[in-house]
């Protein structure tokens, strides 16, 4: 079986992003940049299940600019056998990346496509469930478990209120949530390695898909800011405040 | 473990990212090119990517990027805003006298300098060093030196990931490498800890005075076009810090209306009730300061020990199979309020050194041709004419700057004697000797608390891991610490690293340590009264993300 992981290049997740000071988006000059963290666990998942003889070939995609291919490199280093960098210098919304996936998935025939949930820079959670549709395939979405059995997997999701246990039939797009596994830490050796892996680029424009945006940002802020807590002498002081400057009593 | 580690082999090897060990890559490369041979070069960086632990003030003196990468400027160095005036301020409580430009000697005058932010140019030299085909390694942490057999060092080992708080091997557990190399030099920075290993092993320190440090606190901060004055550079002392404190502020108006400022507290400093923190957000209320930063927004936040010692200070440079450099070696200028070119400097010559020894098919033995490089070099007789600043520093204030200015100006730095430093850490006097310090509440604008300031470095641990700030003895923060000095590290910690906590009824403190909000500045390691925190390096790839700093 080979697997597609689709990889996303965004903001460190330790980072504190901060809104440019015309409001035209989020500052990411000279910020640090990292693989989206779900999909760090999806190269993960699928690395396990070419380990455990299931799956035969891993290959990580990316669709972005030309620095993209740093975090194709780390998604080498985890264990995927190869990558293909679609590369485009253009705003790429959840439908054109479905679209550049889709293009990248005829090509390669994969019997399984791993993406994270969401990104965490746009935190859009669309991107899995647009390739599923495109392609008509089946979707499991927020899996945190995922068993082969034969053509069928089964896969746990993370619902609201507890964990539902769905069964899909290969071909199949499963979207990764935080429970799915641990990611391994990537080698000084097999970074090293890594270096060597193949990795294709194919500029977007050779897919001949529309990539246009269909989304307009209109304006960025940043959340207002917190004020401070007061530190109350009493219950009665308590009440006082809730009631006479919070008003909620 | 060592059984597990896979291993490599380099001709060098560098140990940290920074100017100094970036330049030396470059140098080994560049060298390598012109004569047509191979040469493998390594280079590892326990930040997340180069430049993330890079902090520094900084007017950088191109002097030395000038000899390395000539075409800096067309290669798209971020070197861009060129010094166009000096102040410098004595500050009192209420107001500030400037020093008329005539009367500074030559090594406060900027003229000719640039602002940078540091951690850029460090991530420029990891691109150019790329390039010339050294490998880059970010993430990775040298954790332990590695000795053949006849003691010589043979390279280092990056250390383990994924080991628990108890010291065994998660699930995660991934054995760290060993990187073999002919040469290894070391590029950690101020107060390395492999450094300060190597300086034991081979005595490296045995006649030279002890190193004495600052602790260096930065801001990083957007503020109106208005109140922007590009290529300004400000540097005060006196206020808020007593005259007997050595310390002092600076202001530097870099490009796209940024201003870095910063602080830097002498750690000879004596009050254990002192908090180099909190007089860096008291700093920036004194009118002649606000007056740059009202309307604006903090954006990043740091700290990094500096080693100020000079020529006096600086352990030997070599031994069996490397080197140290840059402030790893203690390079920096104090007098010059600089060290990014002495970094760069020092990496060049040692580079050049070990390319000479690799090519005459040496390997792991002393390169003494660094340190007689060094000795006839710009960088030695720049060092040389200022290496009493900081020992006159210790006079106070007024005398120290009146015997540096005499000595600079009349004597032109030729002085025929050299003046002694002695080590910080057994400066403090009894906490009840001294008086206690009331620092007003951060206002939330203007001046911050720590934990807020912290969030800003981006700093980040795994919590599972063994915590790297080591106690010698467990007994002594309570028993000498809290009970002689107030707990000093609750006070120089930048980060909120260590807390006194008490049990409900206030009684039975203990030392919590907050290892995951380390901003990797070595403080601690450098003032603990009695030597009795160790740094070593967490996980790699961890600590602060400082972007530009």
């Amino acid at each position: 079986m080979k697997i597609l992981v689709p990889v996303k290049r965004v903001v460190d997740y330790n980072v504190k992003v901060r809104v440019k000071s015309d409001r035209s988006g989020v500052e990411l000059s000279g910020v640090k940049m990292a693989i989206n963290p779900f999909d760090e666990i999806s190269v993960e998942e699928a690395v396990r299940l070419k380990e455990a003889g299931i799956a035969t070939e891993v290959i990580a995609v990316s669709c972005g600019g030309a620095a993209s291919q740093e975090t194709l490199r780390t998604a080498l280093a985890m264990g995927a056998d190869r990558a293909i960098l679609v590369e485009s210098d253009a705003e790429l919304q959840p439908l054109a990346v479905g679209k550049l996936l889709k293009a990248v998935a005829e090509r390669e025939q994969p019997q399984l496509v791993i993406c994270g949930k969401q990104a965490i820079d746009d935190d859009a959670n669309q991107t899995g469930q647009i390739l599923a549709a495109l392609m008509g395939w089946a979707q499991a979405t927020f899996a945190s478990k995922v068993v082969v059995e034969g053509e069928t997997l089964r896969v746990t999701r993370e619902v609201d209120g507890g964990l539902e246990t769905i069964e899909v039939k290969l071909p199949a797009v499963v979207t990764s949530d935080l429970r799915l596994n641990e990611p391994r830490y990537a080698t000084l050796p097999n970074i090293m390695k890594a270096k060597k892996k193949p990795l294709d680029v194919i500029p977007a424009a050779d897919l001949g898909v529309d990539v246009a945006p269909r989304l307009r940002h209109t304006q960025y802020s940043e959340p207002p800011t917190r004020k401070a807590g007061i530190k109350v002498a009493d219950v009665a002081d308590l009440i006082a405040k809730l009631k006479n400057d919070a008003k909620v009593i | 473990m060592s059984h597990e580690r896979e291993s490599m082999e380099f001709d060098v090897l560098i140990v940290g990212g920074g100017p100094a060990g970036l330049a030396a890559a470059i140098r080994l490369k560049q060298l390598a090119n012109e004569k047509g041979t191979e040469l493998a070069v390594c280079l590892i960086e326990k930040a997340a990517e180069i430049g993330a632990h890079i902090l520094s003030g900084a007017v950088m003196d191109p002097r030395a990027l000038n000899e390395l990468i000539p075409d800096w400027k067309e290669q798209g160095a971020p070197v861009t805003t060129e010094v166009t005036e000096d102040r410098v301020i004595f500050l009192n409580e209420t107001g500030g006298r400037k020093v008329p430009t005539g009367l500074l000697p030559d090594c406060f005058l900027n003229h000719g300098n640039y602002i940078v932010r540091l951690g850029n140019v460090a991530k420029w030299l990891g691109e150019q060093a790329e390039a010339l085909g050294v490998e880059v390694y970010p993430g990775f942490a040298g954790a332990e030196i590695l000795y053949d057999e006849t003691g010589a060092v043979k390279g280092v080992a990056t250390g383990d990931m994924g080991v628990t708080r108890e010291g065994e091997q998660g699930p995660a557990y991934q054995p760290g490498m060993e990187l073999h190399a002919k040469y290894t030099l070391f590029a950690e920075g101020c107060r390395g800890h492999l450094g300060k290993q190597l300086e034991e092993k081979f005595n490296l320190s045995n006649g030279v005075d002890p190193q004495t440090y600052g602790i260096g606190l930065k801001e990083l901060w957007e503020v109106p076009a208005e109140r922007h004055e590009p290529g300004v550079v400000v540097h005060t002392t006196g206020w808020p810090l007593p005259a007997d404190t050595y310390g002092g502020g600076f202001v530097y108006h870099l490009e796209d209306n940024l201003v870095a400022i910063g602080y830097v507290v002498g750690l000879n400093y004596t009050n254990p009730h002192l908090s180099p923190f909190e007089e860096f957000q008291r700093y920036k209320t004194h009118p002649e300061i606000r007056k740059y930063l009202e309307g604006g927004k903090r954006l990043a936040y740091g700290a990094r020990a500096i080693a100020a010692g000079g020529l006096q200070s600086q352990p030997k440079l070599v031994f069996p199979g490397g080197a140290l450099i840059g402030d790893d070696a203690g390079f920096l200028n104090a007098a010059r309020i600089k060290g990014s070119h002495a970094a760069i400097k020092s990496g060049a010559l040692a580079a050049e050194a070990a390319f000479e020894a690799v090519t005459a098919e040496r390997q792991r033995d002393e390169l003494t041709a660094f340190p007689e490089a060094f000795k006839s070099s710009w960088l030695f007789d720049e060092l040389h004419k200022t290496r009493n600043f900081k020992p006159y520093m210790k006079k106070g204030l007024w005398m120290g700057s009146l015997l540096f200015g005499f000595d600079q100006k009349v004597l032109k730095g030729k002085a025929p004697w050299t003046l002694h430093n002695s080590a910080d850490h057994d400066k403090l006097k009894l906490a009840s000797e001294c008086p206690k310090i009331d620092y007003p509440k951060p206002d939330g604008v203007l001046t911050f608390d720590r934990l807020s300031s912290v969030f800003l470095s981006n700093t980040n641990h795994e919590e599972d891991q063994p915590c790297h700030l080591q106690l010698k003895d467990a007994s002594v923060p309570i028993a000498v610490n809290l009970a002689k000095y107030d707990a000093p590290e609750q006070r120089y910690c930048p980060a909120g690293v260590y807390e006194i906590v008490r049990d409900d009824s206030g009684s039975n403190p203990r030392l919590q340590i907050n290892a995951q909000n380390c901003v990797h500045c070595k403080t601690c390691d450098i003032k603990d009264p009695t030597q009795n925190i160790n740094w070593v390096v967490p996980q790699g790839g961890e600590g602060p993300i400082y972007q530009g700093m």
